[in-house]
């Protein structure tokens, strides 16, 4: 693009070094006054990374930041935004106990004789707000307003702190169609009033819906900058995925699968997945396809009881099945590996050789211990089956990389002898090596009749191994593929809506 | 206009009239300002250490030494006043001075090495009331003509009741604490950390100097209300004044503001006093009530409260979208 | 199970410092390690650190549960007073002191599930929950003992604190098998393992199936009958239940023993006999400072300066200056640091 107008914000050759891995690689990025500028790239591409090291989060082992032609160092984000640049993330980084007023004034309350004015405070706040098109009642706590409503006090404060540059964070990542409009009619009075926006969402409607220009970023690459009234949504998931997505074709295994084990009938829980509906048949790897926040970790989570469905119903081998919570899920042989594996898999100094016993431990109850001997076959079974490196059985398991603790995940769900494997992204953030080896491992498993849903942004990955394919788009089931029409380049389509299929 | 946040305050004042028209109505002579004047005398010292105890919760800490610092200030003035000569007046400012250097420095130990602060003030309770011992384990009367002019002090209102020094400092305590929480950055600051201590980082809080701030009042408070104390009993010992932090907690979450910080009044504090004060009358003028009944009734009363705030946040949770993983309240 | 290949590695450092605090024991009492036997029972400084530790250390094994699962308990001295007043009260009323070991175990059960039910049911914070029986519970034992010091004569119940058993002390045999039944059961059982997994991480604990309202409610139910036992003992000890005094600020000292014991505060992998060995620790030093003939005045500084050391090495702040010190990868340090500021506010 070129534009007379010298760019605000110019950032050349950023380069971030993790341990052992590079996160940015010489990345640029130039943001002109008036634009708004998507970051795009699926989850580990590097935009988080990217953004910190704009605002000084994070320091920058390379690469120079200019603002206004002016070369600057932040070295916090309290530097950063007294410069100027200004940052809302996807969770509300405001007080919900402090009243609103309170949140856009703190540290820079208005003070009469030395003392706060609420009054001043009060009335400076209503007409700030009122600036950004909000009409609210300034003295009510931050949490009295929804999530939409503190994303725009939020913009607002990051906007008045520093005023130059605005970097959104996923600020719509949880908000319905309605509250996005309202954030969207603020972006567009800041961008009129001449800011630099950077606007990061996983969601392509609203990029096309708000934004001028965008940069894509892969494994900490950018891969190419867009004007976006000159390109197509198909085209920047090609970069953002940057497969070749002309269908390879595959030897496909295994078709229909065996008998139905589960029936799911309009499973849904209100803001959180619209009801869906499947056939999970034995010996089939079900693919849940979608871009980040369409609901695949959701409908995982669903499926597995761990978050609480208030409508539908599950049956099993004809059978209703009530899911209060894992612990049922886990009595009907469900398993699920979870896509946080930190948060919500490890038991992170526990033993590698606990962690792989702990779910069928926890099915047998705690009278029964599985004795150590038997513990310790298991993991030594497990550990050769699945290749996992670790030093000894007895290291807590947060000391191994990424891909062994998945590969000790999986192995405290397949002790269990599951008859549903739930896996959500069992690819992520690990090398390549074990990235193979699971791809395998779900392909064996497939072919013992284990029934298999897989959640997973990798597309090539689910052509690889899904008998079918649900894709997702903004919480809702939009297309089931089967078959030869499992390709990469139909899974797009339907997640980008260029040609709905029947759910 | 209610407002939600000011509910507790709301339940805390009902409660206080309600309890006061039920005491009154079986005991008229309780609306009498000879019982509302010892209420104030009685509860002087431990309404003071409420007011520090309140920045503490509120900030989302808790401080346990604050007994044990109490009953040091009164056995170091005691013991000071009859060993040397210096004027009572000096004494208080050494008292406070120390007492708010020891609170300081576990505001900093809390910060800097990242203890929690359950655990700092308790090593902080045991210190004090060790120092406390050392310097005297008998109770040392407090002869001083200065004391018996303060003690003199009063205002005699027209029915009989005896208003004192002590009684007007709390009060005075209370609108400065008041002052402090709700018009300066500082008080704002405490309020940001209770709301979330990474949150208020990232909004520029000075998270060391607050902390440190946070628990030198509470140290200072608790020496006044040592040398309250003294007032109140002439003497200085060192088995005073245990488990007052938790009549002092116990006043805090009366008073509506939640144990795990971020929201309540330094107001409600001041109520949550007047109600455990009007237990302990009530049972004083009834006279077939056992004193036991008093810890009973407060311990219900902090279970209610408990609940109450319980309930207001889940109310104000379930609005938000769950998160996977994280356990539901089902 | 942390330690199961080197239980005496991670029981060293209390082995140490007890062995220390021993040894200052016996260089100002040089008849400390003596142990005589008279009237059918053993007398010496040691037998003295074993008996009069023993409430400690008998709290000391539930708070180590409790504080395993990420919690903690304030109301154990509240507990004590109650299960005291609950045993004199019964022996009172004529009662044989079998009924009354039954009666105040079953008040301290009480005690425990109604804490287990505000933690785990009503998803209190545990500081905040046991508060209100902390607070509570001295007048519901006042209740019971109307007030008085309830004195009894019962020689079987006064047993329990004041008689022996093949010469030992009764507390002591009771605290030690206590500890080892415990221990036993945790460790043979999956019950150890699965409370340590809910204090490492709760939510990944959930979804592997363990059901933590359950074992949670189970935890502090046993730090109520353990606090039980120690109150019952406490009350033998002096022939009479004492609700304002008996187990006053004995929660914090559990709490000490445990964390001199070496257990996190947030939570996670435990051992009962490193916490029983913090128990002795601190009896020894109050030992120790006894012995010497210094004032017992000074009894709490010491004891102040003692925790602050072993706490201030305990800090994550310290414990990632020395991680750093040993410049080796990863980040265990900075997520423990963020733990810390969860559990402390």
């Amino acid at each position: 693009m070129t534009d007379p107008v010298r760019p605000v914000l110019q950032a050349r050759g950023i380069t971030k070094f993790f341990p052992g891995a590079i996160a940015l690689a010489d990345v640029d990025l130039a943001l002109h006054p008036g634009e708004v500028h998507a970051l795009l790239g699926e989850n580990g591409a590097g935009k988080s990374t990217l953004i910190k090291c704009l605002t000084g989060a994070y320091p920058r082992d390379g690469g120079t930041l200019e603002l206004d032609g002016a070369e600057v160092a932040p070295g916090s984000t309290q530097e950063s935004q007294a410069l100027g640049i200004g940052t809302v993330y996807q969770e509300v980084n405001l007080l919900p106990n402090l009243t609103v007023a309170e949140n856009l004034f703190l540290g820079r309350q208005p003070r009469r004789f030395g003392l706060i004015s609420r009054r001043r405070m009060a009335a400076a706040a209503t007409e700030l707000l009122q600036g950004y098109g909000l009409d609210i009642d300034v003295r009510e706590p931050l949490s009295h307003y929804s999530v939409a409503v503190q994303q725009v006090i939020a913009i607002a404060r990051a906007v008045e702190m520093s005023g130059r540059v605005l970097i959104l964070d996923e600020p719509t990542a949880s908000l319905d169609r309605d509250e996005v409009e309202l954030v969207f009619s603020v972006v567009r009075k800041l961008k009129a009033r001449g800011l630099a926006i950077v606007f990061i969402t996983h969601f392509l409607d609203q990029v096309f819906a708000i934004c001028d220009r965008a940069t894509v970023l892969r494994n900490g690459h950018v891969v190419g900058t867009r004007d976006l009234s000159e390109t197509g949504p198909r085209d920047i998931v090609h970069l953002m995925l940057g497969r070749q997505l002309e269908s390879e074709v595959r030897e496909r295994h295994g078709g229909q699968g065996g008998e139905v084990l589960a029936e799911i009938d309009g499973l849904g829980r209100r803001g959180m997945i619209e009801p869906f509906s499947m056939q999970i048949r034995e010996g089939e790897v079900i693919g849940l396809a979608g871009l980040l926040g369409a609901g695949r970790t959701e409908t995982a989570s669903l499926l597995f009881g761990a978050v609480h469905a208030d409508q539908g119903r599950i049956r099993l081998r004809g059978r209703d099945l009530k899911l209060k919570g894992p612990r049922d899920a886990v009595a009907a042989r469900f398993a699920l590996c979870p896509e946080d594996r930190k948060t919500d898999g490890i038991i992170g100094d526990l033993s590698v050789r606990e962690n792989i016993i702990l779910a069928l431990q926890a099915r047998q109850g705690w009278a029964r211990p599985v004795p150590r001997a038997r513990a310790e076959e298991i993991a030594r079974g497990y550990v050769r089956a699945l290749d996992i490196r670790a030093a000894s059985l007895d290291m807590p398991i947060r000391l191994l990389s990424g891909g062994n603790q998945q590969k000790a995940l999986l192995a405290r769900w397949l002790a269990t002898e599951p008859e549903l494997l739930i896996l959500d992204e069992p690819t992520r953030g690990i090398d390549v090596g074990a990235h193979a080896e699971i791809i395998q491992l779900i392909e064996s498993l497939r072919e013992r009749g284990m029934s298999l849903v897989v959640a997973s942004s990798e597309m090539e990955e689910l052509v690889a191994y899904s008998t079918r394919v649900i894709v997702l788009r903004d919480r809702v089931q939009v297309a089931e593929l089967a078959g030869d029409r499992i390709t990469a380049e139909n899974i797009v389509r339907a997640i980008t809506d260029e040609d709905r299929e029947v759910a | 206009m209610i407002r939600s946040t000011s509910l507790p305050l709301i339940v805390t004042l009902a409660t206080f009239v309600i309890a006061y028209a039920l005491c009154a109505s079986a005991y008229p002579a309780m609306l009498s300002s000879r019982v509302v004047a010892n209420l104030l005398t009685d509860n002087a010292f431990l309404g003071i250490a409420a007011v520090g105890m309140t920045f503490v919760i509120l900030s989302g800490g808790i401080d346990l030494s604050v007994g044990s610092v109490i009953a040091f200030s009164g056995v170091f003035l005691a013991v000071i006043l009859r060993d040397t000569g210096i004027h009572p007046l000096a004494a208080f400012a050494l008292v406070l001075a120390i007492t708010t250097a020891f609170g300081a420095a576990m505001g900093g130990i809390i910060h800097y090495l990242e203890m929690p602060p359950f655990i700092v003030t308790l090593a902080g309770m045991f210190l004090a009331r060790g120092a406390a011992y050392v310097l005297s384990v008998d109770s040392v009367p407090i002869t001083h003509e200065f004391y018996d002019w303060l003690q003199d002090i009063y205002w005699k209102a027209p029915s009989g009741g005896r208003f004192r020094l002590t009684g007007a400092l709390m009060v005075l305590t209370f609108l400065a604490g008041i002052v402090l929480a709700h018009r300066t950055r500082f008080g704002q600051n405490v309020y940001a950390m209770g709301g979330g201590v990474q949150t208020a980082r990232l909004m520029g809080v000075p998270l060391g100097r607050t902390t440190i701030g946070i628990y030198a009042i509470s140290g200072g408070l608790s020496g006044l209300a040592g040398i309250v104390f003294s007032l109140y009993t002439s003497a200085g010992y060192s088995l005073a004044a245990v488990g007052v932090e938790l009549d002092a907690i116990a006043a805090v979450v009366i008073g509506g503001t939640l144990l795990t910080g971020g929201t309540g009044f330094v107001a409600g504090t001041f109520f949550g006093i007047l109600i455990m004060g009007l237990i302990q009358t009530y049972i004083v003028f009834d006279g077939t009530l056992s004193s036991w009944w008093t810890k009973i009734v407060i311990g219900a009363l902090l279970f209610t409260f408990i609940l109450l705030q319980k309930g207001l946040t889940w109310a104000t949770t379930l609005r938000r979208r769950p998160a996977p993983g994280s356990p539901m309240p089902s | 199970m942390a330690a199961s290949h080197s239980p005496l590695r991670r029981l060293a450092p209390q082995l140490v410092i007890l062995a220390a605090v021993l040894a200052l024991n016996l260089a100002v009492f040089p008849d400390f390690f003596r142990i005589e036997f008279q009237n059918g029972r053993l007398f010496g400084g040691v037998v003295d650190v074993l008996n009069r530790g023993a409430p400690t250390a008998i709290l000391a094994i539930g708070m180590t549960l409790v504080i395993a699962t990420k919690g903690i308990d304030l109301s154990v001295g509240a507990v004590m007073a109650i299960a005291g007043a609950c045993a004199a009260k019964i022996v009172a009323d004529g009662h044989g002191w079998g009924t009354a070991l039954a009666g105040a175990l079953a008040a301290g059960a009480a005690c425990g599930i109604w804490n287990g039910v505000l933690v785990a049911w009503l998803r209190i914070q545990p500081i905040v929950a046991t508060l209100v029986l902390m607070v509570a519970g001295r007048g519901i034992a006042q209740l019971v003992t109307e007030g008085t010091i309830l004195t009894f004569l019962n020689e079987g119940l006064i047993h329990l604190g004041a008689g022996t058993i093949l010469g030992i002390p009764t507390p002591v045999v009771i605290w030690i098998a206590l500890g080892a039944g415990v221990t036993w059961a945790v460790r043979k059982t999956a019950l150890g393992l699965l409370i340590e997994a809910i204090g490492i991480n709760a939510a990944a604990s959930r979804l592997a199936g363990i059901n933590a309202r359950v074992l949670l409610t189970c935890v502090y139910l046993v730090s109520g009958l353990c606090a039980a036992l120690a109150g019952v003992i406490v009350a033998a000890d002096i022939k009479g239940a004492d609700a304002n005094n008996a187990g006053l600020w004995m929660e914090l000292d559990a709490i000490l023993a445990v964390v001199i014991g070496g257990n996190s505060l947030l939570g996670g992998r435990f051992s009962i006999t490193a916490s029983l060995l913090g128990a002795l620790i601190i009896q020894s030093v109050n030992s120790a400072i006894l012995l010497s003939g210094m004032p017992p005045e000074f009894n709490l500084v010491i004891k102040a300066v003692l925790i602050l050391a072993i706490l201030v090495i305990q800090s994550p702040r310290i414990g990632h200056w020395l991680y750093i010190l040993r410049a080796s990868g990863g980040d265990p340090a900075p997520r423990r640091a963020k733990t810390v500021k969860e559990t402390a506010r």
